[in-house]
């Protein structure tokens, strides 16, 4: 018996050091900070000799009277509410497009997917020069058609959906990719029908196309809402989240409470939220619409 | 399980040696940021390396931290994490959220002797303002800037103005601007007559006009705002009347990295925009330009800007000695005014000002000591505990008036009572 259990037991323990460098790692940089992170939210930023006191959810009560994290969380689900769709359609468009056999489709392809390739950095800095005031590219060609130059960035109406703009750009090509693949494990025997039935474009799509694709927007969806709460580089490079907090989203309002006004507790707090933003956004989608989806 | 072992000692081997240091010199670690074009490491490093050949017993290792936000956040993750640099440049304005913080040294409790005290009091008093506070001195003046105007000669002609003579005062800014706003015939504009940036810091430059109004906006040690005093209302209202009512300004926020290019594009013939731009400009504007002290209202004026040398706490007795005597070394006449000629900064102190290389320096190009004869009416600029948070609430009011959203004197009144909210644990 002792012969038996030993084998069995190292089983156990060299499973769990194969896991182990894997472990170290989520925990050290996901779960550990995370879960002090919600234990740091209740208590006071601490300062020189004043060490972080218990507080309790003091932290929460500023934040529900604070109209810019008002304005952040407002401004942060227009720009999901905006990008997403609009990114996901522009996807599927432009998949349909390129994926029929038509003159110079590689070269449309690359195109469509160069955006994605770019840092965002870079691609804040490019759209920076299309969107300055007189002489950025988007003012010449409004003058060329007589209309006057616009400030893009720099009033409060149209800031934020230039952020947009910039981000649709940017992630339309890279989802363009997953629908793309996805189009192709469709199979040709159901088109085929279609066509003997003498159905129309838009009831071959509607019928065939996009339920046979929905496990892919669903999966597109999750990501582009995610990224959409995970936006900071192009504010940080574009507007500083002005004017007057017009351009603030979630994420970059934390980075700034924290690095810039080095409250780390109530930064904790506004993290908390957006990590409960965050799960919600994915329990609801994998509830609600898992019950739609084909799968085959 | 060998192969474990192994790396455990191998592991263990690495952290001592890695922890072991040589411990016959006294080793201090200098941040610095690099806020102005040019080739700014290299003459940070020849400092250093002159500074190692007198002071042998001190080794300085420089380390390059990015823009001035880069720095400060890295200097104080350090610090929280126990291993603060011993000597900084940081802005001015971060003094406050270093002190509450108690991360840097009074430099009256380590500079005592009596060259000490003298070397204290040889900056320009302009700089030192935002350098003290609670009777203490915490910073060292550096790099340090104001905003001036920059006017294009050529355009100033064509409009029928004098191109010698900038604005002298408010009224004739927005006359001159008048003159120099120039429209096609659609109507739309072809070149505006003054841009004055609102991005980013648009404290800063709308400072400068509440000073030229006359009011201050935050007292000495940091702890009260004055944001909607009427004066400051009433230099708010002009700020937005450039582009609303007079119409020589753009409308919305002006961006400050663009402003020059525009000024060089000739899309404005004035620009505000600090003096640490005089090198730029003169490189790349292809045209005659001047360079004079802001205009005056009431006074004439501007807020300091730019970065101090600070000496973090350390507890370590040699090194904080160490880092004064680099701080001295910095700051000598000769340094100052090298450090000036090299970045465009204003020379922390007059008797840089004697030296036989500025001499030469101003002599061929005027422009340069502009920034110098501005700083007799020099104020400090706005700073106080919470920096960043006190002076978010007036950015926020200034872009909302800027760009339309609120009036001038509610949207001030909001800022001042966030502003005394913030400041409400600071009152003594």
């Amino acid at each position: 018996m002792p012969e038996r259990r030993r084998p069995q037991l190292n089983v156990h323990v060299q499973g769990w050091l194969l896991a182990l460098p894997a472990v170290v790692l989520l925990a050290a940089f996901t779960h550990v900070p995370a879960v002090a992170t919600v234990i740091d939210s209740f208590f006071s930023t601490p300062h020189g000799r004043r060490p972080a006191a218990f507080v309790g959810l003091d932290q929460y009560r500023t934040m529900m009277a604070d109209p810019i994290f008002r304005l952040a969380l407002k401004n942060n689900l227009l720009y999901a509410l905006i990008t997403v769709p609009v990114s996901i359609g522009l996807a599927l468009a432009m998949a349909l497009w390129v994926k029929g056999s038509i003159q110079g489709r590689t070269a449309l392809r690359l195109a469509f997917f160069t955006p994605t390739i770019l840092p965002m950095v870079a691609a804040a800095n490019i759209w920076l020069f299309f969107y300055t005031p007189d002489y950025g590219l988007l003012n010449q060609v409004l003058r060329a058609l007589g209309f006057s130059s616009v400030n893009w960035l720099g009033s409060p109406a149209t800031a934020l959906p230039a952020l947009m703009a910039l981000t649709i750009w940017k992630e339309a090509g890279f989802f363009m990719v997953f629908f793309l693949a996805a189009l192709q494990q469709v199979s040709p025997v159901l088109y085929e029908a279609a066509r003997m039935e003498n159905a129309s474009g838009w009831l071959v799509f509607r019928r065939i196309t996009w339920p046979l694709v929905m496990p892919t927007t669903l999966f597109v969806a999750i990501n582009a809402l995610i990224n959409a709460f995970r936006v900071v580089d192009q504010v940080i490079a574009m507007t500083g989240g002005g004017p007057n907090n017009a351009t603030t989203l979630l994420l970059y309002y934390v980075f700034q409470v924290a690095f810039n006004f080095w409250d780390s507790a109530y930064a904790a707090a506004l993290s908390t939220v957006l990590l409960l933003v965050l799960a919600i956004v994915a329990f609801l989608q994998f509830f609600l619409l898992d019950r739609k989806i084909h799968y085959r | 399980m060998n192969i474990l072992t192994r790396l455990t000692i191998a592991a263990t081997l690495a952290v001592t040696a890695l922890g072991a240091s040589d411990a016959s010199a006294t080793d201090i670690t200098f941040y610095y940021p690099i806020a102005v074009g040019g080739p700014i490491t290299k003459v940070v490093d020849d400092y250093v390396a002159e500074f190692s050949k007198t002071h042998p017993d001190i080794t300085v290792k420089p380390v390059y931290t990015g823009s001035y936000q880069d720095s400060i956040v890295k200097a104080m993750t350090a610090a929280k994490a126990g291993n603060a640099p011993d000597v900084a440049v940081l802005l001015s304005t971060d003094m406050f959220t270093l002190i509450d913080d108690e991360l840097i040294e009074p430099y009256d409790a380590i500079a005592k002797s009596e060259s000490d005290q003298a070397w204290i009091k040889s900056f320009y008093p302009a700089f030192m303002e935002n350098s003290q506070a609670d009777g203490h001195t915490w910073g060292i003046p550096f790099q340090r800037s104001t905003i001036v105007q920059y006017w294009n000669k050529d355009a100033f002609k064509a409009a029928g103005l004098d191109p010698e003579k900038p604005p002298a005062n408010w009224d004739e800014m927005v006359a001159f601007g008048k003159k120099l706003t120039k429209r096609d015939a659609s109507g739309a504009v072809t070149q505006w007559g003054l841009e004055i940036p609102s991005s980013g810091f648009p404290y800063w430059l709308f400072q400068a006009l509440t000073t030229q109004n006359g009011a201050i906006l935050a007292n000495q040690d940091g702890t009260k705002v004055a944001y909607n005093d009427p004066k400051v209302v009433e230099a708010l209202q002009f700020f937005a009347d450039l582009s609303q009512k007079h119409e020589v300004m753009p409308k919305g926020v002006i961006d400050w990295g663009t402003t020059p290019k525009d000024f060089f594009e000739g899309k404005t013939a004035m620009m505000w925009t600090t003096t640490g731009n005089l090198t730029n400009v003169r490189s790349n504007a292809k045209f005659a330009f001047g360079v004079a002290a802001l205009p005056s209202k009431v006074r004439g004026g501007s807020p300091t800007g730019g970065g101090n040398i600070y000496i973090f706490k350390s507890g370590d007795k040699a090194r904080q000695a160490a880092a004064l005597e680099f701080a001295r070394f910095l700051s000598t006449p000769e340094r100052a005014a090298d450090w000036g000629i090299a970045t465009g900064y204003v020379a922390t102190r007059p008797d840089a000002w004697q030296t036989d290389a500025m001499k030469k320096y101003v002599s061929g190009f005027a422009s340069a000591a502009v920034a110098r004869d501005q700083l007799k009416e020099a104020v400090a600029e706005l700073s106080t505990h919470d920096n960043q948070r006190v002076t978010k609430a007036l950015n926020d009011a200034l872009q909302a008036v800027l760009t339309g959203v609120k009036p001038a004197k509610p949207a001030l009144d909001e800022a001042q009572a966030e502003a005394t909210r913030i400041l409400a644990r600071y009152q003594p």
